[in-house]
């Protein structure tokens, strides 16, 4: 995992989604960023104290298309809020530790 | 009231309006299957489950409105889709219901499962795997929802056999689903659209498929009416700006005429509605309307500013800010733009001419004297379903569209073999309308099992074949940019057409064989029934002008060069 390792270096983003919980919504987010052939660095999702609902925080690089995705994700039925985050955004930064 | 998940399923169906299903049945199916023979949906059996799909797709672009098709898991889901990726791009409602094997074997390779949600999922609006029938009370109506709200598309669902045979005790229905609300222009977002309209010297409208969804044709005449604004067409809005209206400027982009193309580097004001700005259309995008400032209209936030960044960008239904923006219009006369385009219209035509086919626009074995010949015969009552590839192009340039939703043809997916199931789909929802299907000998022979279908059902269709025994797209793009090294591109067999028809049940018509084939061609049109008409034309015929893969729309080829 360079990515957390590079984390300072390049120009990052995080994305916070709210989604529904439920099988199929992981699926939803990654096939698209794949599909708009939109490279992603770091993934979390954990369900959220109401277990309707999942956070996934997404660490994807800026570059000109970012505005488009995030618009294409706010499209997905199961996506409920779409939030940008600057990379100091402390979900991945504490996770660095973990990583050898 | 107990009902198992099919029987559910089938019963949601009928709530929603829906009285016709193509698909094909098999195991992971079978639940379904019985509970639509206790059901008053008709059902069509296609040969091929792309046919269904197309089927569906024929009868949601007349009507609109969303339309199923129905097929059973493995192969029966792969084989839907194409016809649901076709819908995606061309943003066709369409709800794709697959059996899927029952979820306890679901991840073992059980026999014919595949992962139909990981294949549905990039080529969906949204998709789903029905996990109970309880689930099916939602997810049924909420297909129905996302397929017709905003910008349509495509929603599938997959429901498991043990779903389907899962018994339920329903006591509350839900309500049949209506569209959400369409989003409206902000005040500020009018303004601005009048103070730009108004400033404009050279304004054009570029008119797309989202005014055909919106059903708003006839206000964004009157807007171009009022405002003085002539209207380019993008391929999927062709029919909306009658062809013989002075404002009409036909389709745009890669085969437009060179007046239109022209047109659009001169202009000052570019007003997409209800567009995407593709690549077929746009050309090389820096080279795109470079003198224009940019008004991107569209229901789908996502699409403002993906290709071109617009100087504004109204997320919008386009018939609500239409209408909203007539309240308040003064009317605009703007003399010399418009005798510009006038002049500019007249100097450099649509040339209906190929080559290596007679320029005689009566005759017709040359494409377009065969669309004369067509477009008189049938008029504007007939839906004119297309294949892809020359024969499309050429009806695209040439042929004299009058109404919305009177031209069906695969746009954004370009799907060979879409014309004939496309047209029985259009012929069922409006058995009042004769059908013309514009076909090629490529295009056809990829889904003619489903004339036995159309022999089936006695569909009204015509398929008209127009025949150079040739890939004849991919010839021409040999011919022009490959050094003429054809490969690939001839069918080395030369088959009958019209025996095949006749096999299958329909009536065949050899044009090449006849000795009056003006008259046998208007004979062969008023035939009852499902009838073929193979027409011999020129292999070396080209759809001219054309527009270089990557070029900019001005650096456009014409046969006059080439020829």
């Amino acid at each position: 995992m360079n990515a957390l390792t590079k984390l300072d270096k390049r120009a990052q983003s995080v994305l916070e989604l709210k989604v529904r919980n439920h099988p199929g919504v992981m699926s939803h987010v990654c096939g698209l960023l794949a599909r708009r052939a939109y490279n992603m660095e770091g993934i979390i999702c954990l369900p959220m104290k109401d277990v309707r609902y999942s956070a996934i925080w997404l660490l994807v690089n800026e570059d000109a298309r970012l505005e488009q995705v995030i618009q294409q994700l706010r499209k997905l039925r199961d996506v409920l809020d779409v939030e940008r985050h600057g990379v100091e955004h402390r979900v991945f930064t504490q996770l660095k530790s973990l990583f050898s | 009231m107990k009902l198992n998940g099919a029987q559910l399923t089938i019963k949601l169906l009928e709530q929603q309006g829906i009285t016709r299903i193509a698909g094909i049945p098999g195991g992971a199916s079978l639940p379904l299957y019985d509970a639509l023979f206790a059901s008053d949906i008709q059902h069509v059996l296609t040969r091929h489950e792309q046919g269904a799909g197309f089927i569906a797709q024929g009868m949601a672009r007349v009507t609109g409105k969303p339309a199923v098709c129905l097929a059973s898991s493995g192969p029966g889901a792969t084989n839907l889709l194409t016809a649901v990726a076709d819908a995606h791009l061309d943003s066709i409602p369409l709800i794709a219901i697959t059996g899927q094997v029952a979820q306890h074997l679901i991840g073992t390779d059980a026999f014919q499962e595949v992962d139909t949600f990981g294949l549905m999922l990039p080529i969906t609006k949204h998709n789903f795997l029905v996990r109970s029938a309880t689930e099916l009370l939602e997810v049924v109506p909420e297909a129905f929802q996302i397929a017709c709200s905003g910008r349509a598309g495509p929603v599938a669902i997959d429901i498991p056999k043990d779903v389907q045979l899962e018994v339920v005790d329903v006591n509350q229905w839900p309500l049949p689903m209506t569209p959400q609300a369409k989003p409206d222009p902000t005040a500020v977002e009018l303004e601005q659209l009048r103070a730009m309209i108004g400033a404009a010297q050279r304004p054009v409208l570029m008119v797309g498929g989202g005014v055909v969804h919106s059903n708003c044709h006839r206000e964004l005449l009157q807007m171009a009416e009022s405002q003085d604004l002539p209207a380019v067409s993008t391929f999927m809005g062709l029919g909306v700006v009658p062809s013989d209206h002075p404002l009409h400027l036909g389709m745009l982009g890669m085969h437009g005429a060179r007046f239109t193309n022209m047109i659009l580097e001169e202009c000052d004001l570019l007003i997409g509605a209800g567009v995407r700005f593709d690549d077929r259309a746009t050309g090389k995008v820096s080279g795109f309307c470079p003198r224009a400032n940019i008004i991107h209209i569209d229901i789908d936030a996502s699409e403002l500013g993906k290709i071109k960044r617009p100087s504004l960008a109204i997320r919008a239904d386009i018939g609500s800010t239409i209408t909203r923006y007539l309240q308040q219009a003064q009317p605009m006369r703007r003399p010399n733009w418009l005798e510009r385009v006038a002049f500019l219209k007249q100097r450099f035509p649509l040339v209906c001419s190929a080559i290596g086919s007679d320029v005689n626009e009566e005759d017709p074995f040359s494409p377009y004297g065969l669309l004369k010949l067509l477009s008189r015969t049938v008029g504007d009552a007939a839906t004119i379903v297309t294949d892809v590839g020359q024969h499309q192009m050429w009806a695209a340039q040439a042929f004299p569209f009058r109404r919305p939703r009177q031209w069906i043809s695969s746009g954004g997916l370009g799907t060979m073999g879409f014309g004939m199931p496309a047209a029985i789909g259009a012929a069922l929802a409006q058995p009042e309308r004769p059908v013309v299907c514009i076909s090629g000998d490529g295009s056809i022979m990829m889904n003619i099992q489903e004339l036995d279908t159309a022999a089936e059902h006695s569909l009204n269709i015509k398929i008209v074949v127009m025949n150079n025994n040739n890939l004849g797209l991919v010839r021409q793009q040999q011919s022009l940019f490959y050094g003429g090294r054809l490969n690939a591109t001839q069918n080395k067999q030369r088959l009958s057409f019209a025996a095949i028809a006749e096999a299958m049940g329909a009536s065949g018509c050899d044009l090449g064989m006849s000795d009056d084939p003006i008259a046998d061609l208007a004979n062969a049109l008023q035939t009852p029934g499902p009838c073929l008409i193979d027409v011999p034309i020129a292999e070396n015929a080209m759809v001219f002008p054309m527009v270089p893969p990557g070029a900019a729309n001005k650096n456009m080829i014409n046969e006059v060069e080439e020829a």
